[in-house]
């Protein structure tokens, strides 16, 4: 049987890292996720694996040394939280034009500006429309729980990998903080020079005389050719999200009013659909878990099922915006949520649903 | 079984690992566990405070705001968490510097004076580990077989040394709980 450790969400990022054969982590303390580096610093992966661990002086920095390591082929990654991913913006966006893959693990805290240490989900649209420059996208997938923070690095590289793009692990403050039981999955060992060419035959390793030069740029002075290189993103962005959704459902099957929630806010809204189905009220929860490529086609097909939908998030509402888009008119969609580090209970949320759809 | 337990109480007291200890022994136990503590420039020289949830299913909610059992280790907390504890309900507290006794009649009301444990034994730190026992001897969710492997999993390996004197201060515990 495989271990089971407690641990916090942060920490299983860090032992997933070690674990996954992650070759490098470049961060800068940050709360709610310093653990990450914490945990790191604290096992000595370099070591053991040999994976590379290193402080950088800032979040720009971190981002920037990512991109050198990605554009090498190996599998690197950062962590940060709101303020500091708002730093990384423009390496994203430049390892997104040089097509780089890469894990960046985003613990939001409340914002904007330096705003609180406390849980929310209000980069929801940073992160999830681009954050920095230019048409892009990041693959986006949301963790609910310890197990998914450790699952989701593996995941995630593996996405990257296969797409040549930037990932994002979108979590929050209360994945991140809270400690829960985690399986380990067998170690992986991280690539050899020869896997590396295997899997990042783009890579600037070295060129051999059997090929002409990699390159490695995000810069293209000619119209044509950038516009080329666009729909050739668009093509890959197309093929992600027919290829890469991915959801779960719980009690949607007869389901006459839907939540829509991601990452924490899934979790306390299982409470809600509980709690109003021991009522007799027939709720469902529709839980994204990737958040681009979105789960539109679902949200449609539940949207001419249901009364109503909700999606609640702690922003001011910022999914609810791609929920209504896919629900197109067939049923209304309410929004409830909470800011500034503070968090809904399950009582609350069915105290206003029961409001917006005049239940009371 | 599902127990939804929060223990509040002063930065140091060792809130946070008590919390961790009987979450790591619902583990040993093979149970579902969610340990959510506060966090945050409060915690700086105030109170702190964990949520732990133990249960034999998966669990959904780690936020909750009503309590089958509250641990109240100094009067702040005592003030605003008396009032979540759901009827029938435990609320365990220690009587130490309380000006305020609790009110609630629908409730099960303990006391367990860990410090006059602790003091017995020698070592300020296992004050949570006397109000973990006067807590196991109330409701035994976790047998104590699990107990031990939850705190030789919650230690580490380099103070190991500790855990006979952690096992007796929660062995006193559940004698001292009145």
């Amino acid at each position: 049987m495989a271990e089971k450790i407690l641990m916090k969400g942060n920490e299983a990022i860090a032992i997933s890292a070690i674990r996954n054969g992650v070759d490098g982590y470049f961060g800068y303390p940050i709360t709610p996720q310093s653990e990450v580096m914490e945990t790191l610093m604290k096992e000595k992966p370099w070591e053991t694996t040999g994976m590379v661990v290193l402080q950088a002086e800032s979040e720009t920095s971190s981002i920037n040394m990512v991109y050198g390591g990605a554009s090498c082929g190996k599998k690197v990654m950062t962590s940060s939280s709101s303020p500091g991913v708002s730093l990384m913006c423009e390496g994203i966006s430049y390892m997104a034009g040089a097509e780089l893959p890469c894990v960046i693990v985003d613990v939001m805290r409340g914002g904007p500006g330096l705003g609180t240490i406390q849980p929310s989900q209000s980069d929801y649209n940073q992160i999830v429309k681009g954050g920095g420059h230019g048409d892009y996208h990041n693959i986006v997938i949301a963790p609910a729980s310890a197990q998914d923070m450790y699952d989701f690095i593996d995941w995630g590289f593996e996405l990257a990998f296969k797409y040549r793009n930037p990932v994002v692990v979108l979590a929050d403050g209360i994945i991140g903080q809270m400690m829960e039981k985690v399986e380990l999955h067998p170690m992986k060992p991280r690539r050899t020079d020869e896997e590396i060419l295997q899997a990042a035959p783009w890579a600037t390793t070295g060129k051999p005389a059997t090929r002409s030069r990699n390159i490695i740029t995000s810069l293209s002075l000619d119209a044509d050719i950038q516009e080329e290189f666009n729909r050739k993103l668009k093509h890959k962005y197309q093929l992600i999200e027919d290829t890469e959704v991915k959801y779960s459902e719980y009690m949607c099957d007869d389901a006459e009013y839907v939540f829509v929630a991601f990452g924490c806010s899934s979790r306390i809204c299982e409470a809600v659909v509980d709690e109003l189905r021991a009522e007799g009220i027939k709720a469902g929860l529709l839980r994204p878990i990737t958040l681009y490529p979105f789960l539109a086609k679902e949200i449609a097909r539940l949207g001419r099922q249901a009364r109503s939908m909700m999606s609640v998030e702690l922003n001011l509402g910022q999914m609810v915006d791609d929920v209504r888009l896919a629900v197109s008119g067939s049923c209304p969609v309410y929004f409830y949520g909470r800011q500034g580090g503070n968090i809904f209970t399950p009582e609350e949320i069915v105290r206003e649903f029961k409001k917006a759809n005049s239940l009371e | 079984m599902k127990e939804e337990i929060i223990i509040a109480g002063f930065g140091g007291q060792g809130v946070l690992s008590m919390g961790k200890i009987l979450a790591y022994s619902a583990i040993m136990q093979d149970m579902e566990v969610t340990w959510m503590p506060s966090y945050g420039p409060e915690m700086r020289g105030g109170t702190a405070n964990v949520c732990v949830i133990l249960s034999d299913r998966k669990i959904g909610s780690p936020i909750v705001t009503k309590y089958d059992t509250v641990i109240a280790l100094n009067q702040q907390s005592l003030d605003k968490f008396e009032k979540t504890v759901k009827p029938g309900g435990l609320l365990l507290y220690d009587p130490n510097g309380i000006t305020r006794a609790p009110e609630r009649t629908d409730i099960d009301i303990h006391r367990i004076d860990a410090i006059e444990v602790a003091a017995k034994l020698g070592n300020s730190k296992v004050y949570n580990m006397a109000v973990l026992g006067a807590f196991l001897k109330l409701r035994p969710v976790v047998d104590m077989e699990n107990v031990d492997k939850g705190l030789a999993k919650s230690i580490p390996a380099r103070y190991g040394n500790l855990i006979p004197m952690n096992k007796a201060a929660i062995e006193e515990g559940m004698e001292a709980v009145e």
